[in-house]
């Protein structure tokens, strides 16, 4: 073990830990009016503090009108992505001091799904697409009374696209999605994958026929935004590739 | 208002939730009412694994299960339930399994187990493989399988709907559930569900506490809303305090750390568990090694400038293993504290982290009115309920394996009730308590605010409450949540908009987490003993005599509209096993 003397962490709570750093969040609020706009606040904040603390501290001491989603707080349960300083993040997986608190941080909405309130998105196309991939293991023939075998490899072949927390960091951070709303998206490929690849199903092929369509995996163009984006560290791009090969081989 | 009606209303889309919801769907016509959206729930948080005796790795039976579960929970738990939780456990794992979750697997393709803190072969001889996991995000893993499968089933659900209120109306001398009120809130709007039956499956209600695990939305709504229509509350002063948070944000890094190996040293690089717990060792249970981590602290030995914390070191683990095991809680502490746990070790505290206590159910889910008497139509489940499995301390790897059965079961009861009742009439103007509350708030004038109030409460919680509580703590921590329930009168809100107003939902969460922390100090200073999680200094030993049953919580109404607090006590069953002292 390492020696238990004075770590980093530590080393660093000694001082006063406060600055001041302005968040400027994207307003929107039809009650009020049709125009969104970008609004200042300057708070005080520790920079080992998360996005999110920053925006409870709006919404619990300056302004309780503000509005967003969050829950678990620690990049789980997929509720705060948001565009921070221009790109898709969770705002509880993104500390202050690691996006440049000298600058106005920048707050604002997911793109390409419809602003609700502030940084409220209508996530039901989201989810539609993703129930449009049969999202579900799908067998045939009598249940086994034991659990169905499967090989540590086998296991581990489709391990990166079970992380999804199904946020839409991804699918909201690419272009073509944001031109057309049709087109199924990273996420839902990304869940079709888990399954196309799971030893155990039988439905890859009718999942492949589903991704063949023309709003389907072939809309991506590789810019890989969306593995930038996946707060959850899943190769996206890659899964995309993976399903277009399959597509072609037939072979997963 | 909008009324809807339906056989079946689940309350909450969390595991246990959408575990019944999948029974009920398949039996009767079923709505699902959940104020985030389903895979948003904590359920997702869960990490180390499901208790169940496969013996995939090594000999293993239910039996064993069942009395690690009676002794983990220092003898406080139904043992009918516990055995029926340790049973159908090895069912509830292949279920799942067969529903897709993609389990660790063994060498031969089986699903793999590892050790968990209070699981042991034989009555405690040495730790036992029993927890059935998918790296360290079980939780998450049983959550998107359940999700999964409630759309291949075409569950219907009502996304960010709020429930704030249990409609209860009177037949023929018997209480008996009409259905629920919800705020919608993307509109504001308020509907009322007319069910046969109804289910709670709500979840916890941590957020009284600062340093905590658990999201900032387990606000213990379903058990306010059923204590304020009269129904008892079981064993509120048994909250479970997990040893591993990380220092001072209380974000949970799994037991399976210490399962896989994982150590707990104190500031001399001491591994001080040898001494509480020369067995178990760091796989002691929860409430063993919260102690003695706090007793560490205490007595001089903790770490860091402050000495308030200890240290997690997982430094002589493989990085392989860390990788395929633990890939989670390494970032997070990566994420988080900027450490490298290949070659640091982690600061940790213990951690606010689940209420063993909740609305009193029988094994099948129903909820009881006093010690015998059920609420036809009403159910609970999971975290929101105490059935009681869990009795004084829970073991990890036992609740998410609780909201499996008893999610199950109560799903099937649930649906079978509502195939052969009738609706219940709505009492009169069903949503005026809730169209009431909201419409206070809103206008409200007064000059006390949410954050503050709320911020007071968790300081005085985990002040008072937590690990270590003495008579003088806890008065002193129901005085102030007397003072504060006084303040929250005078509570106002900035936004008075229809629209996603979390500010109104924020408010009415926290007079929800006020009612529940009042019902569980107050239950916790008429406990005068230490028993599992609930820890009195001034009363340092169990105490079977006085105190081996549950406390059942009542809320009073005066005739001038004072709230009182009426305790009254329920028997524990017993059936296999006699209490003994519990040493690890």
């Amino acid at each position: 073990m390492a020696t238990p003397v004075l770590d980093k962490v530590e080393a660093e709570s000694a001082a006063s830990p406060y600055i001041t750093v302005t968040f400027r969040v994207r307003r929107f609020n039809p009650e009020v009016s049709e125009h969104a706009v970008w609004e200042d606040f300057p708070i005080e904040i520790d920079p080992k503090e998360r996005v999110l603390d920053g925006l409870h501290k709006i919404k619990w001491d300056l302004d309780g009108s503000l509005t967003f989603r969050r829950s678990c707080a620690h990049g789980i349960c997929g509720s705060d992505a948001m565009r921070i300083n221009g790109k898709n993040r969770l705002a509880c997986k993104t500390l202050i001091k690691d996006i440049n608190p000298e600058k106005p941080i920048t707050v604002e909405p997911i793109k390409g799904l419809t602003v609700l309130k502030d940084l409220v998105v209508d996530m039901e196309p989201f989810f539609q697409a993703y129930r449009d991939v049969m999202p579900f293991l799908v067998t045939k023939g009598n249940e086994p009374t034991r659990e169905r075998l499967q090989s540590a490899e086998d296991r581990e072949r489709f391990d990166d696209t079970t992380k999804c927390i199904l946020c839409a960091a991804c699918t909201s951070s690419c272009p073509v999605f944001w031109n057309d709303g049709q087109y199924f998206g990273p996420a839902a490929i990304v869940n079709a994958h888990r399954f196309i690849f799971d030893s155990r199903d039988e439905a890859g092929e009718q999942r492949l026929e589903i991704l063949n369509d023309k709003d389907g995996v072939w809309r991506c163009r590789t810019t890989f935004n969306c593995t930038d984006a996946c707060p959850r560290g899943i190769e996206v791009t890659k899964a995309i590739q993976e399903v277009k090969r399959a597509l072609i081989t037939r072979r997963f | 208002m909008k009324i809807h009606k339906y056989d079946t209303v689940i309350v909450g889309a969390g595991g246990a939730g959408m575990r019944a919801a999948i029974e009920a769907t398949k039996r009767s016509r079923t709505a699902v009412l959940t104020k985030l959206y389903p895979t948003r729930s904590h359920t997702g948080a869960a990490q180390g694994g499901m208790a169940a005796a496969l013996a995939n790795v090594e000999e293993d039976n239910w039996e064993w299960h069942t009395f690690d579960t009676v002794k983990g929970g220092d003898y406080l738990v139904d043992q009918d339930a516990a055995e029926i939780l340790a049973k159908e456990a090895i069912d509830a794992v292949l279920d799942l399994e067969k529903m897709g979750l993609p389990f660790n697997r063994t060498p031969n393709g089986t699903i793999d187990q590892r050790r968990f803190g209070g699981h042991s072969r034989n009555h405690g001889e040495a730790p036992v493989r029993r927890s059935c996991y998918a790296a360290d995000r079980t939780g998450h893993m049983i959550l998107q399988t359940l999700y999964q499968n409630c759309v291949k089933e075409g569950v219907e659900f009502f996304n960010e709907f709020y429930v704030l209120d249990q409609l209860i109306t009177e037949v023929d001398g018997v209480k008996k559930s009409a259905g629920v009120v919800a705020y919608e809130l993307a509109t504001g709007e308020i509907h009322v569900f007319q069910a046969k039956s109804v289910i709670y499956a709500s979840g916890g209600t941590g957020k009284f506490f600062k340093v905590t695990s658990n999201a900032h939305t387990l606000t213990g709504d379903g058990q306010a809303a059923c204590y304020r229509r009269g129904l008892p509350l079981e064993d509120m002063e048994f909250f479970q305090f997990h040893p591993t948070g990380i220092w001072r944000m209380g974000i949970l890094l799994t037991e399976g750390a210490r399962g896989e190996g994982g150590i707990l040293r104190n500031k001399d690089g001491e591994r001080f568990m040898e001494k509480y717990a020369p067995v178990m060792k760091d796989l002691a249970s929860r409430d063993v090694v919260s102690r003695s981590i706090y007793t560490e602290i205490r007595e001089g030995r903790g770490c860091g400038p402050e000495g308030d914390h200890v240290y997690l070191d997982l430094t002589h683990l493989p990085p392989e293993q860390l990788d395929a095991k633990l890939p989670d809680i390494t970032e997070f502490a990566r994420t988080y504290l900027g450490i490298e746990p290949y070659t640091d070790p982690i600061p940790i505290q213990p951690t606010a982290h689940y209420a063993m206590g909740g609305i009193p159910t029988n094994v099948e889910g129903e909820v009881l009115l006093d010690n015998t008497t059920v609420v036809p139509g009403l159910y609970a489940a999971g975290e929101v309920a105490c059935v009681s499995v869990h009795g004084a301390n829970r073991l990890g790897t036992n609740s998410l394996l609780d909201i499996n059965v008893f999610g199950k079961r109560s799903g099937i009861a649930a649906a079978e009730y509502a195939a052969k009742a009738d609706y219940v009439d709505l009492p009169e103007d069903p949503a005026s308590l809730v169209q009431e509350q909201v419409e206070r708030l809103r206008n409200s004038t007064g000059n006390e605010r949410v954050a503050e109030i709320r911020r007071e409460l968790q300081e005085t919680m985990d002040a008072n409450v937590m690990v270590f509580r003495t008579e003088q703590t806890i008065k002193t921590a129901v005085e102030k949540i007397g003072e504060l329930r006084a303040r929250y009168k005078n509570v106002s809100i900035q936004d008075k908009g229809r629209r996603f107003n979390t500010d109104l939902l924020e408010a009415v969460e926290l007079g929800n987490l006020l009612d529940l922390a009042e019902v569980m100090a107050v239950s916790a200073l008429a406990r005068k003993e230490s028993r599992g999680g609930h820890y009195r200094e001034d009363y340092p030993n169990r105490d079977d005599v006085n105190f081996m049953r549950h406390t059942m919580a009542y809320r009073e109404l005066g005739d001038d509209g004072t709230e009182t607090i009426r305790l009254d006590y329920k028997p524990v069953v017993q059936t296999r096993y006699q209490p003994m002292e519990r040493k690890y």
